[in-house]
């Protein structure tokens, strides 16, 4: 080996240990260096913690301190502070319409050929667009012992006053299913008198509530219920009361002028199917009922009608709901059947009169029905059809068959022999049970010779508190 | 005329009869749940009849005539309250002629107004769907709400039936006791879920998302009581992409599309929860309930 070599190596090796020693050093202080600071850090990391820990607890107490607050703002909130806390419940049902009718409305009014015109609002509304009745519905526990109810109608027309179409009080628990209603209200005979206008299926009522009570039945009176206190649905009700409204007339005498009994049934078949049915008589005696007719001659002719009348309802529901959730998917089946007997005296003001008094012996046995199904057959979307019927069983009007009385059955044209029918299709669609808008094309048969097409575009909500409906 | 008459005075004494055979406090509830707790305190000493059934969505339920005719002879209404029946118990213990179940009079208990209420709205207005002034009131599905509620029942049933007030406190003591048991093992089972994403369907399942500390991440139904579109849906599953959901939970009588098809397309499982007794063949009582539940639950988050 060559010597100058072995002395670079040395020298190499030389300035080389040193340094080998120096990194080692600095090594040693790096790491004393490290443990020093994750000793202050972990000290400082502890402090933060623990200032974290009592900042948290602060803010769970004020967390605390707060839902404290919250709860007793609530509370505050919820006790009654004003009168307005008493307020009664308000719901308002807003209605309005654009309609097609085929015939001129103008000049053909409204009439169900055969029948006695009942007086209420039975004619289709208006040609185009229209609003319906509005309806404001005010309703609470007056104190323990009763409950106040008022529905008021506001007519669309300029100047027409609002009606009170219900407005009773009602006890609130008089115990053993016993319940009395006084004031002036929905007759609970048949099946859908009870409803209100908002709450049927079609757009309006069956041709047999139109012509036998003028689309309702209510009046003035009492109205007494039991319920019997068994498994099955059995109620049974008595009303009396002021006859006020078609088919019978104020009598302007004390006491009752006019009742009605009805009994109700009703269960469920399995978890999917309910029903309840119905059986109701009405009993009156009318004076001076009048009604506008015109003579052969074509004048205008007021008559009237005293006597006694009676009417028979039968009705039935039966609904549909797989395993009971009609938000799904549901069927209902209704019909109703009215029947009516009138016997009495008719008056009549045509000229051609040749009697003294020109009155007559009258009497009418008649009847009528309908029968619906509306399947909602997805959530919010339902279809309905819905057939009418009304038939005169017999009529006899002395004053057109006497000979002596000059007149013929031409002098009462609202009279004539006729077999009225109405066939209904409607589709709605509910976004919530607060709204409704439906389409409803109708052939309505009603007047002799003159059937009318109807299409309705009708929208119906309710606004304010959530009102309860009956089956 | 005589026949008639002694018939008649025969049919009232059978009614009377048939009312006195009935002595047992009879209790109407609204909901299954609430059946199924009176029945666990009233135990032999109750006739308990439930006005609806698992499948029935309880906000839309016809005021039947049967229900009507079951009211008439209660003792006791036990409702959910919070406004959760308000479109049908009115009308039936309206007409039911019973002044004892009548709001206010001791007959009538609510289960919402025993609990702590969540999801009071801070504005009331029905634009935002169907929102209950009280408070959400699906409470009994925070299994904790259940002793509450079942305190306070006991209490309320003791009180009108004074002669088997020993024997509701009784069934009471041993059924909290055995509830208490189940209660720790199902916080235990579903320990894991804390903290995870869910989504719901209906605004339902407040008080059990509360109760596990699951994250609520989405609603699918755009506003509580409104189906959603198939678009609002879409949007959902892009809003979601980003924290998506262990699962979506919908009681067994809610519709079963916007949970299917939320999950379909967010490749999400759906929990369909029994939510009530007798919404699932498992769900018998209110323990094998929430045993069911919780089954379900871990089954769809794995």
């Amino acid at each position: 080996m060559n010597p100058f070599r072995l002395t670079l190596a040395a020298l190499a090796l030389a300035a080389a240990f040193p340094a080998a020693q120096a990194a080692d050093n600095d090594l040693k202080a790096l790491r004393e260096e490290i443990a020093r600071m994750r000793e202050s850090y972990e000290k400082r990391i502890d402090k933060l913690e623990q200032r974290l820990a009592l900042a948290e607890n602060t803010a769970g107490k004020a967390e605390t301190t707060a839902s404290q607050a919250e709860a007793a703002a609530r509370a505050a909130s919820q006790r009654p502070s004003s009168e307005n806390a008493f307020n009664p419940g308000i719901s308002l049902i807003l209605s309005g319409m654009a309609t097609k009718l085929k015939v001129d409305p103008n000049a053909n009014p409204y009439r169900i050929t055969g029948f006695v015109p009942s007086m209420g609002e039975v004619a289709p509304p208006p040609r185009s667009f229209s609003i319906g009745e509005s309806e404001l519905v005010v309703a609470a526990n007056v104190d323990h012992t009763f409950r106040g109810y008022m529905a008021l109608a506001l007519p669309p027309e300029e100047g027409a006053a609002p009606q009170v179409e219900e407005g009773y009080i009602q006890t609130l628990g008089l115990d053993n299913g016993l319940s009395l209603k006084a004031g002036r209200f929905l007759s609970g005979l048949g099946y859908m008198n009870e409803q209100h206008a908002h709450a049927w299926d079609f757009s309006d009522a069956p041709l047999a509530y139109k012509a036998f009570f003028g689309n309702q039945l209510r009046g003035d009176g009492v109205q007494l219920k039991w319920l019997a206190p068994t498994e099955t649905f059995l109620e049974f009700g008595v009303e009396a009361g002021r006859g006020g409204a078609f088919p019978s007339t104020d009598r302007n005498k004390n006491g009752f002028q006019t009742g009605t009994l009805f009994a109700h049934v009703g269960g469920d078949v399995g978890i999917s199917h309910s029903w309840r049915a119905g059986l109701s008589f009405m009993r009156t005696a009318p004076k001076d009922r009048e009604y506008a007719d015109v003579d052969a001659a074509g004048t205008a002719t007021a008559n009237r009608f005293s006597g006694r009348s009676k009417t028979w309802v039968a009705d039935a529901v039966w609904k549909w709901a797989p395993s009971g959730n009609s938000s799904e998917r549901n069927l209902k089946l209704q019909g109703e059947y009215f029947r009516r007997t009138e016997s009495g005296t008719l008056w009549t003001d045509a000229a051609a009169c040749l009697l003294p008094g020109c009155q007559g012996d009258f009497s009418s046995r008649q009847s009528g029905w309908y029968g619906q199904a509306v399947y909602q057959f997805m959530p919010h979307w339902r279809v309905g059809y819905r057939y009418d019927r009304l038939s005169t069983a017999s009529l006899t009007n002395g004053l057109a068959t006497n000979p002596a009385s000059g007149l013929t059955a031409a002098d009462f044209p609202v009279l004539a022999d006729h077999k009225p029918k109405r066939n209904s299709l409607m589709v709605d669609w509910s976004p919530s049970e607060f709204s409704r808008l439906r389409f409803q094309v109708a052939r309505d048969e009603s007047r002799l010779g003159l059937p009318d097409n109807q299409i309705w575009l009708h929208y119906i909500v309710s606004l304010g508190s959530h009102g309860a409906h009956k089956f | 005329m005589k026949t008639l008459f002694r018939s008649f005075a025969a049919l009232c004494l059978l009614l009377a009869w048939h009312a006195s055979a009935l002595a047992a406090l009879n209790i109407f509830a609204t909901l299954p749940e609430w059946a199924a707790l009176a029945q666990e305190i009233g135990g032999d000493k109750v006739k308990v009849f439930a006005a609806t059934q698992a499948l029935q969505d309880p906000h839309h339920v016809e005021a039947r005539p049967s229900l009507i005719a079951r009211a008439r002879n209660a003792d006791l209404v036990v409702a959910g309250g919070a406004d959760l029946e308000v479109g049908w118990l009115p009308v039936i213990l309206r007409e039911s002629g019973n002044s004892r179940i009548q709001p206010g009079s001791p007959g009538y208990f609510e289960a919402a107004s025993q609990v702590q209420m969540l999801e009071i709205p801070g504005r009331l207005d029905r634009a935002d769907g169907d929102v209950h002034a009280q408070g959400n009131p699906h409470v009994h599905t925070d299994p904790r709400n259940i002793i509450k509620v079942g305190e306070a029942l006991t209490k309320r049933m003791a009180e009108l039936a004074p002669a088997d007030a020993a024997a509701f406190q009784a069934n009471w003591r041993a059924f909290s006791e055995k509830w208490r048991t189940a209660l720790t093992r199902w916080e235990k089972s579903l320990a894991s879920l804390k903290g995870q994403p869910v989504a719901v369907q209906h605004k339902n399942f407040t008080y059990l998302v509360a109760w596990l500390g699951l994250k609520e991440v989405a609603t699918l139904e755009p506003k509580p009581g409104v189906e959603p579109s198939a678009a609002y849906l879409g949007k959902l599953v892009s809003q979601t992409a980003s924290q998506k959901p262990r699962l979506v939970m919908r009681a067994a009588y809610d519709s079963p599309r916007p949970a299917e098809w939320f999950g379909n397309e967010a490749k999400v499982a759906v929990a369909v929860l029994p939510y009530t007794v007798g919404g699932s063949e498992q769900a018998k009582d209110l323990i094998s309930l929430f045993d069911d539940t919780a089954e379900r639950l871990l089954k769809s988050a794995k």
